[in-house]
């Protein structure tokens, strides 16, 4: 799997990774900007710096945040701008991000660390019921629209039932947040930095799995990356795969297999996922005429199905074939069972040939 | 019927307890504080019972520091029950150090928490239970499960993800289950399984009050410091003392939540002192000392057999080793550990036996030696034991135990070949 990350970003095995693993940095200057090489973490660790930098009113914190967060996301950050900007809280999911909404009900910019994506439920009626609805029901007096809410997500290996499971769906469900994931490091800085300066309140899930594994050469300058708008990273004429996060690798490693094959693969990254970019994902189907989706959670009322759903409306005469949906099982994450849970690279390779085939 | 916690012989002669005490007097203020680093003056206050209507009594825990020159007949325990405390605490710190190594070796894998150090809360409750008494942890369990009876084969073939681990290779580390020694879990979610007590001690009391069954079943919550700062936690001890539960909370407070000290996110580091809140007794107790938090377990036991409902215990405890065998464990002052490592439960169990004449170095160490044999036995059966079928990921999703996967030919979808298509080894 690390092999393909070069397609999009460079290489570096980083394995047996023990939490001192160092970033690599190799910085080269490539006209005006400089770059350096990152993985996902230090690139998000960077983001927090700008974002923590340019506005003295934004504030970071979650469970163990201050010594760097267990996945060392936040490194540095309580040392730069002190313990009053930068704490560790109680072990309160539901407390730290309705904590986070009064903050940003204030007019701050709250950056909130969820420790893992699984810990996120009891928060969830914070989340839709009030970071949702706040500007809707006091009818815009008040917002919260500097509400960050930063969660690693999705499967890692190891993680079991309560370390790896990806719950987006649920939030994609709720009128009134958005949901970003980025797919690699530098999308992540871009990403994140937009979604803390975005004046909507934003879920962000970041890809646990690509923490150590992914490196890319980030800029090092302050630049966001468009919400809601979705990038074609790789262009094919034969049939559009959508996905997003860690997922893109495994999608990215079955477009090469097919391409083996004669079949020419168009993969769309979404990167938004409320509210999501239609137009380019129907541009790009009503030129292939298949659709295939691929995410990590299971395939009942997960995401796949409101874009099955919406393309199906606008591009209905323009399909060959069915859209294919290829997703985890409707089981709960498996500690042993992972392996077959996952939508792994044959299992998206086989359904490319038999959506093709059709 | 007023009952107070009896005296208790310490093993490390200078550890105080907390009092807590009727509402008729106001407690003094207590000495040195036994939490490492805290330089909080106690506040006093008067407990208020403007609504004592609706609670039940605060009952006094008496503990005084004896010194160690004690007649031998106020020994706590009979030798055969000094060798059975001994045994399992020998038991749970072996089979940590075994699993420390397997993980090294790459035979198990996941997030593993150990328990080193915390020995003396876990052999001191469990021990006092019945089978049908109910257990539910955190994802520290292994020590749980094994106190509570499961066998050791059982959990390490569960760590290892085999099919005769005692939830058939399904949960794993954080998740032991055992519906023959009622162990209702060990939870990943830090207070996930107080709620779930609090459930299955209400089936204890409805079975005895209104069924009129001859039930005394009690449950044991084992949870740590940081869950004591969540919402659940309240919502428990409340519901626990508004139904006069037959339940006891014990915070094994070891200080660390991960990296954040309990000092520092809690505002009042005194987790026992919740329990008067809600209308129960607190105790603070020494965990490191077996003994003691026996004394105290038997008292919180009694009392829950008994209908008078439920108790919250804080046991000051300390894990030896990190959060979890990912956890480089930088945080911690090594004073800290130091202090602690030399209250180590286990050392001073096997001082007291020998010092009390209950057991010599012999016996001990051949206790030690049993011990070791059925680990390594636990791991070559572990080792030897197949891995689950492909067949059981789709099972026991909902209540049919063979899952939902029928395809449309009327097999079961795990059969498809195309599900077992493009599969790594496990």
């Amino acid at each position: 799997m690390a092999s393909l990350l070069s397609r999009f970003c460079r290489k570096l095995a980083v394995p047996g990774s023990a939490h001192g693993a160092r970033m690599v940095s190799t910085t080269t200057s490539c006209g005006s900007e400089t770059v350096k090489s990152l993985n996902l973490y230090s690139a998000i660790n960077q983001a927090l710096h700008i974002a923590l930098e340019t506005d003295p009113r934004s504030y970071v914190f979650g469970e163990d945040v201050g010594f760097g967060g267990v996945f060392r996301c936040t490194t540095g950050l309580a040392e730069r701008f002190g313990k009053n900007r930068v704490f560790n809280t109680p072990l309160c999911e539901q407390g730290i991000v309705g904590f986070g909404i009064g903050l940003a009900a204030m007019g701050n910019r709250a950056v909130v660390e969820i420790q893992f994506a699984d810990y996120i439920y009891p928060a969830f009626d914070q989340i839709v019921n009030e970071a949702a609805k706040f500007r809707y029901r006091s009818g815009n007096q008040f917002n919260c629209g500097g509400l960050t809410i930063r969660a690693p997500y999705g499967a890692v290996g190891h993680g079991g039932h309560y370390h790896s499971q990806s719950p987006e769906a649920f939030f994609c469900h709720v009128p009134g947040i958005k949901v970003v994931i980025p797919r690699s490091p530098r999308e992540a800085k871009g990403l994140l930095l937009s979604s803390i300066r975005d004046p909507n309140p934003v879920v962000f899930f970041e890809p646990k799995w690509l923490y150590r594994q992914a490196v890319e050469e980030v800029p090092e300058h302050d630049y966001m990356i468009p919400l809601s708008e979705a990038e074609v990273i790789r262009q094919g004429n034969d049939i559009t795969l959508v996905g997003w996060g860690a997922q893109l690798t495994v999608m990215e490693q079955a477009c090469l297999d097919a391409e083996k094959e004669g079949i020419s693969c168009e993969l769309i990254d979404l990167k938004t996922l409320l509210p999501w970019d239609k137009e380019t994902v129907e541009t790009s189907v009503k030129k292939t005429g298949r659709l295939l989706i691929s995410h990590e959670a299971p395939v009942t009322g997960g995401f796949g199905a409101e874009i099955s759903a919406t393309i199906l409306e606008r591009c209905f005469l323009k399909l060959e074939a069915p859209v294919s949906r290829v997703c985890g099982l409707d089981t709960p994450f498996p500690l042993v069972f992972e392996p077959f849970y996952m939508p792994t690279k044959n299992k998206i390779l086989d359904a490319i040939k038999s959506t093709v085939n059709y | 019927m007023a009952t107070a916690f009896s005296a208790t012989l310490p093993l490390h002669g200078s550890q105080e307890n907390r009092l807590l005490l009727p509402p008729t007097r106001l407690a003094p203020p207590p000495p040195s504080s036994s939490f490492l680093g805290s330089t909080r003056s106690l506040p006093i206050r008067s407990l208020n019972h403007a609504h004592a209507s609706r609670r039940s009594p605060v009952f006094a825990v008496q503990e005084v520091v004896k010194d160690k020159k004690k007649p031998t007949n106020s020994l706590l325990i009979t030798k055969e029950e000094g060798l059975v405390l001994y045994e399992d605490m020998i038991l749970g710190r072996s089979f940590e150090d075994m699993c420390a190594q397997m993980y090294y070796r790459g035979k198990m894998f996941g997030f593993v928490h150990l328990y080193n150090g915390q020995e003396a809360v876990s052999t001191g409750f469990i021990k006092l239970l019945t089978q049908s008494d109910s257990v539910v942890s955190t994802y520290r369990d292994h020590v749980h499960a094994l106190s509570k009876g499961v066998s050791a084969r059982a959990v390490m073939s569960e760590l290892f993800g085999k099919v005769t681990g005692c939830c058939r290779g399904q949960g794993g580390s954080m998740h032991m289950f055992s519906k023959e020694h009622n162990v209702l879990g060990g939870f990943a979610f830090i207070g996930e399984g107080i709620p779930v007590a609090t459930g299955a001690a209400f089936t204890s009391k409805y079975k005895r009050e209104v069924l009129k069954q001859d039930c005394e079943d009690v449950t044991v919550a084992f949870f740590g410091d940081g869950t004591c700062n969540n919402g659940q936690f309240y919502e428990c001890l409340n519901m626990a003392a508004l139904y006069k539960l037959p339940i006891i909370f014990v915070v094994e407070n070891n200080l660390w939540a991960i990296g954040m000290s309990h000092l520092r996110s809690t505002s009042d580091p005194e987790i026992w002192k919740k329990g008067p809140a809600f209308g129960m007794p607190g105790v603070h107790v020494d965990g490191m000392d077996v003994l003691k938090v026996r004394e105290v377990a038997k008292e919180a036991v009694g009392r829950a057999r008994r209908g008078e409902g439920p108790t919250l215990v804080e046991c000051e405890t300390y894990r030896f080793r990190g959060h979890s065998l990912a956890d480089p464990d930088e945080l911690r002052d090594a004073a800290e550990k130091a202090k602690y490592a030399a209250r180590d439960p286990i050392t001073a169990l096997k001082k007291y036996l020998v010092e009390n004449k209950l057991a010599n170095e012999g016996e001990l160490k051949s206790i030690e030696k049993k011990i070791d044999e059925l680990v390594e036995e636990a791991v070559e059966f572990a080792d030897a034991s197949p891995q689950p079928g492909r067949s059981q990921l789709l099972e026991n999703v909902f209540a049919d135990p063979k899952g939902f996967g029928i395809g449309p030919d009327g097999r079961y979808r795990c059969e498809d070949p195309k599900f077992t298509e493009g599969t790594a080894q496990v």
